[in-house]
């Protein structure tokens, strides 16, 4: 989605945080009902493959909503993103349609990669998501190369690339930011590190303390924020984009924040406690910090809250309704794609 | 000789094929490790930077996962890069970003997506850089479906098939044999180019068929030339893809001799040679055949520093002539 800023900053919001001298309340209604697109789109993936609908496996993101949702607030749909194999909630903050989605889950010809991907290479193209990736750091070195199109071609895109705080341990990842620093590419690098790189915490891989001060190695700013405070991800996404069109560099966000499920469906969670996961569940859940923002901020009422989440509620439906309907690829067309077919 | 044709060295005819591609499409463009003001560990990028600017002849730094995948993100989203590896042994930093990303993100995709890159690869033996600066790596890539895999052995197919390669939607691997780089040949002026898939027929004979790729070509060709005053008559097929491959013109060849010798530098076992027999084997002309297949490759080892050893590892034309003629005289 597309915000502006809004001009000149009211009176009576000049002491708010970022995002509500920023935004209007329409667009903060908005990304209220992306939130809640993210999270309900997990829940009834999850829900379709313990149903036994979905095929394979897939990696939540339920937890990490504000962190997709406040990035992708500056970005147009020319600009572009480079994803993760957790990467529902950025295709659905850059503007996808879950009906779409869930129909790549279930391997339908309606599905965006039209069921030759599935979860973890969705991809949007018409609205800038190149991609989400099943090779850690693999997204990175291709969002420098979008980068570097966009500065070549003067089209004054700026690419985000979304990783893991797994990938920062990947050659890719060092090779990227150095090029991207010494070419001053329009790229902000977004690690939203949650805390364990499949069962691996950082504090076991990775020997910086913040992922962020390895930015310094390539001379960009790195900069840390909660990732579950939409509006301190949204303020930084703001500061980093308008660096990059401004044709100043890249930067490098780590965005704190914390996935509730597994990292995948195979995942006991034995490296980390249950207090732990309820702790961020019941103390820092992104929704409901920004839900009781939105209250005490006169933004929406409680009824409002319903009402967005109503509407969420059945565009899930339909769109699981419309994954079910949707017909399965041919197997006769198997070999497909793996060439552009030349007229 | 055609006012138009001249003689080239292999590596010449690269170059302008880059140049003839970059002036004829600003999307195009080159990067790699030192072909700048260095001009490329062989020369091949030269003075190119002279002429089009850093902008367009980018120097990297030493990263070829990174700036192979830099590559791919700008092909995937507009332009038309020319990947220049310093030595084809390079590809092993690099191959997450070409077998995983290039070559599978337009099926990942769906058929959204296309990523026209070009890589080039320095590659094989004869120059003493031994085991990590000398290998053959091309069977490696052919393995992969989304890629398509080029050896072109000629200075005119090194123009054309680059150029073929540049106007390809798809990604395409060159691999360029070293000790070609300064062999002349004609070479057309202008754009032309030679299609992606189509093997060439570099000699006609009745006796037996040679399929080579790359500079084992020109030595097939050597053997052939000797064993024609034995009265051996060899056929010399110049694969030139391996992937596509083309069936064809083997089968109808292999039909014609009764007989099939593979040779390639590359390491013997799970080689392109493997897959030509293979491929022969399935097909109609096994019906044909006088004699078993036979293989020469390189041997079952890293390539060595020392000149005599370096050549006792990858067929020499004393090789091929032996072993045509056994095959030939029924002694295999």
């Amino acid at each position: 989605m597309m915000a502006r800023a809004s001009g000149s900053v009211v009176g009576e919001r000049a002491n708010l945080p970022f995002a509500y001298r920023q935004y209007s309340p329409d667009q903060l209604r908005e990304v209220l009902r992306k939130m809640y697109l993210i999270r309900r789109f997990e829940e009834g993936a999850e829900d379709s493959y313990m149903r036994g609908l979905v095929h394979g496996t897939m990696h939540l993101s339920i937890g990490q909503e504000a962190s997709a949702v406040g990035i992708c607030m500056p970005l147009t749909d020319a600009d572009q993103i480079t994803s993760t194999h957790r990467g529902h909630g950025h295709c659905i903050a850059k503007g996808a349609d879950v009906k779409r989605m869930f129909a790549e889950f279930f391997g339908k010809t309606t599905g965006y990669c039209k069921g030759r991907g599935g979860s973890m290479h969705i991809a949007d193209v018409t609205k800038g998501n190149l991609g989400a990736n099943g090779i850690v750091a693999g997204g990175i070195p291709i969002a420098v190369g979008a980068a570097l199109s966009a500065k070549k071609m003067k089209t004054g895109k700026v690419v985000v690339s979304f990783f893991g705080d797994g990938a920062n341990n990947e050659g890719a990842f060092h090779e990227s930011l150095n090029m991207a620093s010494i070419w001053k590419l329009p790229v902000i690098f977004v690690c939203e590190n949650n805390g364990y790189g499949m069962s691996t915490s950082t504090a076991r891989s990775t020997a910086v303390r913040d992922i962020a001060d390895r930015a310094a190695a390539y001379a960009m700013p790195g900069v840390i924020v909660d990732g579950n405070n939409f509006s301190q991800v949204a303020e930084a996404s703001h500061i980093a984009v308008e660096r990059a069109r401004r044709g100043e560099g890249p930067t490098l966000i780590e965005s704190k924040t914390y996935r509730y499920r597994g990292h995948s469906k195979s995942d006991r969670n034995r490296y980390r406690t249950r207090e732990e996961i309820e702790d961020w569940m019941t103390n820092r859940d992104p929704i409901s910090l920004f839900e009781k923002e939105l209250l005490e901020f006169g933004v929406i009422d409680q009824a409002g809250i319903e009402a967005v989440r109503a509407t969420v509620e059945k565009e899930i439906a339909d769109a699981l309704e419309f994954a079910r309907q949707s017909p399965m690829p041919d197997p006769a067309d198997h070999e497909l794609f793996v060439y552009t077919e030349v007229a | 000789m055609d006012a138009t044709v001249r003689e080239l060295s292999y590596a010449q005819a690269i170059q302008e094929a880059m140049a003839l591609a970059m002036d004829a499409d600003e999307r195009v463009f080159l990067m790699g490790e030192d072909i700048g003001v260095y001009g490329g560990a062989f020369q091949v990028t030269g003075d190119l930077v002279e002429r089009f600017g850093p902008e367009r002849v980018m120097d990297t730094p030493i990263s070829e996962l990174g700036g192979a995948g830099v590559a791919v993100g700008a092909a995937l989203t507009g332009m038309r890069p020319i990947f220049e590896f310093q030595f084809s042994d390079f590809a092993t930093l690099a191959m997450e970003q070409i077998v995983n990303q290039a070559a599978k993100m337009r099926y990942m995709l769906g058929g959204e997506v296309s990523v026209p890159v070009v890589m080039r690869f320095p590659a094989g033996s004869g120059t003493g850089a031994a085991a990590q600066h000398s290998q053959s790596l091309e069977a490696w890539l052919g393995h992969v479906p989304g890629l398509k895999v080029i050896q072109p052995a000629t200075p005119h197919d090194a123009k054309g098939m680059l150029l073929a390669a540049v106007a390809d939607p798809d990604p395409v691997m060159i691999f360029e044999h070293k000790l070609l780089y300064k062999m002349k040949g004609p070479v057309p002026e202008g754009h032309y180019t030679v299609p992606i898939g189509k093997a060439e027929m570099r000699r006609e004979g009745r006796d037996l068929t040679i399929v080579a790729t790359s500079i084992m070509v020109h030595k097939a060709l050597e053997a052939a030339a000797k064993l024609e005053g034995e009265g051996i008559d060899i056929e010399v097929i110049d694969l030139r893809s391996i992937r596509p491959m083309d069936k064809d013109t083997v089968i109808a060849s292999v039909k014609k001799t009764s007989r099939l010798l593979c040779v390639y530098e590359a390491v013997k076992t799970l080689g392109v040679g493997a897959e030509v027999s293979a491929m022969i084997a399935e097909s109609e002309a096994f019906d044909y055949l006088d004699a078993p297949i036979v293989r020469l490759g390189g041997a079952e080892t890293p390539i060595p520093y020392n000149p005599e050893l370096e050549k006792a590892s990858v067929p020499q034309v004393p090789d091929i002539v032996a072993a045509a003629r056994d095959l030939v005289r029924g002694r295999r």
